[in-house]
Order: structure tokens, then C-alpha cells, then sequence
């Protein structure tokens, strides 16, 4: 039996890694498959990164992350904005998370919907997620799929995350540049002093700004704002008309101009890994103490103390490719 | 490792009935799979690039305006030249005579209207356990 698993294991190093090098040659097929291998065993990116260590630190991706309400916009002005990257040449890969069901894990996974005239240009890929359990907006697998990219050598990555609240913030770990996207109608100014969400934009769009209400979100946006003395941009575009687009990718081009400036994106790439690790932590932690089986009652101490012995034991092989 | 089973559904030609596609698409979604929903007027091209990006394990064809045999074939030609072999399922108005000719080309199961969701999903589950053996 023990035999056996790790047989498996190894399988799933030596194909993972193969992968890696078609990835490394541009292979959309081999990308979309690791993308799947890594969204149910995200250990196995440790391969990755020791294996391509040069190279992804050499990588300069910018992340950019979309959040905001449902129905705000965040696909349609995903797509508008790729189209903008496109004039350019630049490459994009983009993650869009949508929600999973709690309680059968289905989604229906509806971003790519608002994407179609990208389907057939090989130079922007799209990889729809279920968030399989994340409550904090995203899918604990984008780490991973990040590298991923990073490992194909897109310019832009733009993570689109499931339709927030208040209070799904984990794209502030994982973007180098945070857009909130927001639309007229939401509510008055004291929604907009609220602690969570709001903090974590670097950039404020308010979308579907031909709408009645858009200019009275815009006035209580920047008072808010001065508040905390914050010059953060505010942007005003129709996603489905383009406008706004220019401003908002002009925005987006000077927040990462700041953040290299004051040498900022180095801390955001630090936050990432942090994050990162954090996922698998959990992840492996609670995976090995659901396994556990208790016979009888016993101190929470024992378990606690068994379950991160396991834990360790298992990680000081990884790299090992016993 | 909880690997889920991931469907494109895609409504390919020019027909606008998308109601099918939606309640099948629902269906699957509540069978606890994920659903990739990419919408109306789709050319196989699209398709199969969507198919490949998203890795899914089923595609899904939703077709109700009578040009199935073209667009199934072109479908299938295409996947061949990509390299990318997964089951892909047609649902519509499609004739018994149609039917037969599709399955002989490759299609792995034709569903007609009335079809039970519990049929589709169970087809679905089938394939997929098949593949993965």
C-alpha cells in the first residue's frame, strides 16, 4: 500500500515536470493539464520552483487583480482591458474564480462567457476555477497557477475573483496591483467607509458610470478618500463600450512604475509567497488530521503534536524525490 | 485529492435557444461538477481552444438549428489536429438517422429532447471513470 502511493507520487513528479518543460516551450495543452494536476495536489509546484528557480525569478509578470460586487463588471472590463494589452503584443493569462457550491462543489463557472472574442488569439489564455472551498475570494490553486504562468512567460496575469462582499480580500496577497470595481447603486458613502474590501484597492474603478448615480459614487469615493489622504485614481469607464479603458490601464501602468520606484513590488512578492506557503500549510495540516484516526478519546495536545510530527516528517522529504 | 469533473458546455452555430444548454449546464453544476458555461454562437474553433485552456474532461454541444453533422465533424477534426481527445456529447433536435451518424463519427452520446438530467450526468460520470482507468 505504502509502496503503491508513493509509486503514484513519483508518477505525478515525473508528469508535472514534464509538463513544465512543454510549458517552458509555449504548450497550451501541457498548461491547461499541469494547471488541473496542481489544482488538486498543490505540492507540486515545489518541483517546479526548484527545477525553473532561474528562470522564474528572472520572470516580470505584472498580477493584476480585479475585484468587486457581482454583476459589477469585473469580466466585462477584464475583457476590455486584454483587448487594450493586445494592441500592445503583450501576452495575458488570466485566472476568472467563480464560486463553488458548498454543498455539492459544483460551480458553474460563467467569466469566460464575457470573453469570447479572445478564444481564438493563442497569445491569451483563460483558466475558469470553482473556489473549491476558499472563502476568501479566490481558489487556494491560483498560487500555483501563477507560477505556472510565470513558467510560460506572460507579460500580464489578471486574476479575476468570485463576485466579493465585503470582506473577500485575499486578491490583496496575491496582486501586485489590486483594481476595485464598482458600480452606482451600491449604497452611500458609509458603505464606502467600511473596513475590508475597501482598504485593499489601489486603484478604484466605477463601471457602468453612464448609469444614473455614477457621478454621486465618484464625489463619495473622494471624500472618503481624503479621509485617509489617500491619492489613489479613481476611473470612471463602461466596460462595454471601452470607455474608460485607456485611463484605467494608463492607472494601472503607473501604479507599477510605483511600486518598482519604491522598491514596493518586492514586498508584494513576499506577501505572495507568505500566502502561499500559508495555503499549503493548512491545507497539508488539516489533510493529515482528517486522516487521523482517533480510537478513543485523547488530549487535543497528543493530536495537535502527532499531526505536526506527520507533517514534518512528510516535508523533509519533499525535493528529496525519494 | 478530490478531483472534479470538468464539462464545457457550449452552444456552437446560430440558433438562439439556449434554455436547453442552461438547465443542462445547471444540472451538471448541481451533480457537483464544474461547469464551464461559454454561451451563444460559438465556432468549433472557439470551442475546442476553450476546451483545451479549461483541460475539461466532457464537452458538452448544445445544437438546435439542423447543422449538426457539419459542425460535430468539424468539431471532432479539430480536436484531432490539436491533439486534445476528450468525449464530446451532442444535445438537440437531432433525427434517429442523424444520431446513428453521429455516434459512428466519434460522438460518444446524442441526447434528445426530454432526456432526463439524472441520464446526462450518470453518461457523464460513465465516460469520465472510463477515461481515467
Amino acid at each position: 500500500m505504502e509502496k503503491k502511493r508513493k509509486d503514484f507520487i513519483n508518477s505525478e513528479i515525473e508528469t508535472i515536470l514534464f509538463l513544465a518543460e512543454r510549458i517552458n516551450e509555449k504548450n497550451q495543452l501541457a498548461l491547461a493539464r499541469a494547471i488541473t494536476l496542481i489544482e488538486n495536489n498543490p505540492e507540486l509546484i515545489f518541483h517546479i520552483e526548484e527545477k525553473y528557480k532561474d528562470t522564474l525569478t528572472k520572470n516580470s509578470s505584472h498580477i493584476v487583480g480585479f475585484t468587486g460586487s457581482p454583476g459589477a463588471g469585473k469580466s466585462t472590463l477584464t475583457d476590455a482591458y486584454v483587448v487594450k494589452l493586445r494592441s500592445e503584443g503583450k501576452k495575458v493569462g488570466i485566472i476568472a474564480v467563480d464560486p463553488s457550491s458548498p454543498f455539492t462543489g459544483g460551480a458553474l463557472l460563467g467569466d469566460r462567457i464575457r470573453m469570447k472574442r479572445h478564444f481564438t488569439d493563442d497569445n491569451v489564455f483563460i483558466r475558469s476555477m470553482g473556489s473549491r472551498g476558499n472563502v476568501g475570494g479566490l481558489n487556494d490553486a491560483v498560487f500555483g497557477v501563477i507560477t505556472l504562468y510565470k513558467l510560460y512567460g506572460f507579460d500580464y496575469i489578471i486574476i479575476e475573483t468570485v463576485g466579493a462582499g465585503q470582506s473577500e480580500v485575499d486578491i490583496a496577497y496575491v496582486a501586485d496591483t489590486v483594481v476595485l470595481v464598482l458600480s452606482p447603486a451600491a449604497g452611500d458613502e458609509i458603505q464606502l467607509m467600511k473596513a475590508g474590501i475597501m482598504e485593499i484597492a489601489d486603484i478604484f474603478v466605477i463601471n457602468k458610470s453612464d448609469l444614473e448615480g455614477a457621478h454621486i459614487l465618484k464625489v463619495n469615493l473622494e471624500m472618503v478618500l481624503q479621509f485617509s489622504e489617500s491619492s489613489k485614481p479613481i476611473v470612471l469607464t463602461v466596460a462595454t463600450s471601452g470607455k474608460g479603458i485607456e485611463e484605467l490601464h494608463r492607472e494601472i501602468e503607473n501604479h507599477k512604475i510605483k511600486l518598482k520606484d519604491t522598491g514596493e513590488i518586492n514586498e508584494r512578492a513576499k506577501r505572495r509567497i507568505k500566502k502561499h506557503a500559508e495555503v499549503i500549510i493548512n491545507k497539508g495540516i488539516v489533510e493529515i488530521l482528517s486522516d487521523q484516526n482517533l480510537t478513543d478519546a485523547v488530549q487535543v495536545s497528543e493530536v495537535v503534536r502527532d499531526v505536526i510530527a506527520k507533517f514534518c516528517q512528510k516535508h523533509s522529504r519533499v525535493g528529496e524525490k525519494s | 485529492m478530490d478531483k472534479k469533473i470538468r464539462v464545457l458546455i457550449a452552444k456552437p452555430g446560430l440558433d438562439g435557444h439556449d434554455r436547453g444548454a442552461k438547465v443542462v449546464a445547471r444540472g451538471l453544476r448541481d451533480a457537483g461538477m464544474e461547469v464551464i458555461y461559454t454561451g451563444l454562437r460559438q465556432t468549433p474553433e472557439e470551442i475546442v481552444k476553450a476546451a483545451i485552456q479549461e483541460d475539461v474532461d466532457v464537452i458538452g454541444l448544445s445544437i438546435l438549428s439542423g447543422a449538426h453533422m457539419s459542425i460535430c465533424r468539424k468539431v471532432l477534426e479539430l480536436m484531432e489536429q490539436y491533439n486534445f481527445h476528450v468525449p464530446v456529447f451532442v444535445g438537440g433536435i437531432i433525427p434517429p438517422d442523424d444520431a446513428e451518424q453521429l455516434l459512428k463519427m466519434g460522438i460518444a452520446a446524442v441526447f434528445g429532447p426530454g432526456t432526463p438530467i439524472s441520464e446526462i450526468v450518470k453518461k457523464v460520470q460513465e465516460v469520465v471513470g472510463q477515461g481515467v482507468a
